[in-house]
């Protein structure tokens, strides 16, 4: 039974007003425009897209300031605002080896074609507090070179020629692409489901899994084969056009983990891996979700799935912040009639048990009086 | 009315010549029209405005009033697999028509239904006999070029941060 507490409108009218008030702050201090958010709290706007699901940076951009920099309660109003949409169709598949690339690193070769280029990074950074950043900072004009005009292929394409490294699967003819938003988890779940989920889900979350399966809870061995991020077109079917429509670039990351190797008595031993895509510059985020993704392919590759990181129910109900937040904040709502029942029945009991304790202590209290 | 039955509306040829002709315009300018929208794409709704308004334009009307929605954008296991939904985007729409009958179509990401409707005009004039021309060189040319320049820099910024990454040999060997 479900009994519902009304009243309040007024105290929770008032509440939203102080919020409003709180959010602005103190009204000298100029206000943030959403472009300052873009600009320059641009990894921020990136996450809120990955774990929203939504690529568009004004709207991230908006849900930040509206949740006064809560970036989970950020990605909650963004999948709110997909839900208003209708959907269009879906995408081609975009092509990350086709990437105008910003940065792109290989852990794994020196030497790759196209070179190991660094791009804007925090890596070798020292981590020390800049207080030149505090006001007024003037960053230098970058640096340029002749942009080279080689092509920079996927480090496991050039692992895949030679047969090193497992090849990528390939969708069964006429197979439809799996859709969370569409239709609920079923387990066991198929591996487009999975990166779906996993795309979508709290970078903390996958931070953290990934980091079990390092420390030995699902140990598969980890190298980056490489991440790049940068510039990849869209294109989409529109029927009433008749082609694939170009409908502008998006900025990607993408992460090729390359795992332990595995052969059996029909096939020679190769390399396996793990694949991490998000929106923005998301390099923890898609290299979390690399390890992860290969930790799940356990039961495909005939591995002992023992750790939580290869248990894809557990994984898989557990990402995504939208509904994790949800269910704990929910605790803190009105739980009174639930919690009245409780107590009625908590004191029921307890008087059952201090009466049963009084008639079994009673003879004993009296033998030890009278020792 | 539905706006996917006015395209492919090839005429059924009487010699297999002519239809092979046909097929061939028809691919020429769905190439073209594609590479216009690939520029347009890219352009602010401003940017495109600004060159559109020194043309004399003919007459056009909205066939399809701009509307935004939602793309589910795909990615690929690894890079070349089976494909998966990565996640969805804002996406704007809007259809043109030209009072010849050249009919336009704009998408584009995002939700600035007024870059749609530009993106759909000019697609409608890339197809006219009398306007294809002059869009292509008023229009699409000039945003290309600025297009390529921006390129070209972000290319030429990342390229100054590849490294020549070398390994030392320690002890002696």
């Amino acid at each position: 039974m479900y009994v519902a507490v009304k009243g309040g409108e007024r105290a929770i009218e008032n509440a939203h007003r102080l919020l409003a008030h709180k959010r602005r702050g103190d009204q000298n201090v100029a206000e943030i425009s959403l472009d300052q958010i873009s600009e320059q709290l641009g990894l921020a706007v990136d996450r809120v897209m990955s774990e929203g699901s939504l690529y568009d940076r004004e709207l991230a951009a908006l849900a930040i300031k509206q949740a006064r920099g809560d970036l989970i309660e950020a990605i909650f109003l963004v999948r709110a605002f997909r839900a208003t949409l209708p959907r269009f169709g879906a995408s081609e598949p975009v092509d990350t080896g086709a990437m105008r690339v910003q940065r792109r690193v290989s852990a794994t070769f020196k030497d790759i074609p196209g070179g190991q280029i660094l791009g804007p990074t925090f890596d070798y950074t020292h981590r020390l507090l800049d207080p030149s950043l505090a006001e007024g900072f003037v960053p230098e004009t970058p640096a340029a070179a002749e942009a080279s005009t080689v092509p920079t292929p996927r480090v496991t394409d050039i692992l895949g020629r030679d047969g090193l490294i497992e090849s990528s699967p390939q969708a069964a003819d006429g197979a439809s692409v799996g859709d969370l938003t569409r239709e609920p988890l079923n387990f066991p779940a198929d591996r487009d489901l999975r990166l779906q989920n996993l795309a979508r889900g709290d970078e903390g979350f996958l931070l953290a899994m990934g980091y079990s399966t390092q420390r030995g809870y699902g140990r598969n061995h980890p190298f980056v084969g490489e991440i790049r991020f940068g510039e990849v077109e869209v294109e989409f079917v529109a029927e009433d056009v008749g082609f694939a429509v170009p409908l502008g670039a998006i900025e990607l990351t993408e992460c090729q983990m390359v795992n332990q190797f595995k052969g059996s008595a029909t096939e020679a031993p190769c390399f396996t891996r793990g694949y991490g895509l998000a929106f923005g510059q998301s390099e923890r985020k898609t290299m979390s979700m690399a390890l992860v993704d290969r930790a799940l392919r356990a039961r495909e590759l005939g591995e002992e799935a023992l750790a939580p990181a290869q248990d894809e129910e557990f994984v898989m109900s557990h990402s995504d912040n939208v509904q994790a937040t949800g269910f704990v904040e929910h605790l803190k709502l009105p739980h009174y009639v639930d919690f009245q029942s409780e107590l009625g029945l908590l004191r029921k009991l307890r008087q059952e048990f201090a009466e049963a304790f009084a008639d079994a202590n009673a003879p004993d209290a009296m033998k030890e009086a009278a020792e | 009315m539905k706006l996917s039955s006015i395209i492919d509306n090839l005429d059924s040829a009487s010699s297999v010549k002519s239809a092979v002709d046909q097929v061939t315009q028809h691919n020429t300018q769905q190439a073209q029209r594609k590479a216009a929208m690939a520029v347009l794409a890219h352009a602010e709704a401003v940017e495109i405005a600004a060159r559109l308004r020194d043309l004399a334009l003919p007459a056009h009307q909205d066939l399809r009033a701009p509307e935004n929605g939602l793309v589910m954008l795909r990615g690929r296991v690894g890079g070349d697999g089976a494909p998966f939904n990565l996640g969805e985007t804002t996406v704007s729409r809007a259809a043109v028509k030209l009072a010849s009958g050249e009919v336009g179509f704009g998408y584009t990401l995002g939700r600035d239904g007024e870059k749609a409707r530009l993106i759909a005009l000019c697609d409608a004039l890339v197809q006219s006999r009398d306007f294809g021309g002059l869009v292509e060189r008023s229009v699409i040319a000039p945003l290309r070029e600025q297009l390529m320049v921006r390129r070209t820099r972000a290319a030429e910024e990342a390229a100054a941060t590849k490294v020549d990454f070398y390994t030392m040999v320690r002890g002696e060997g």
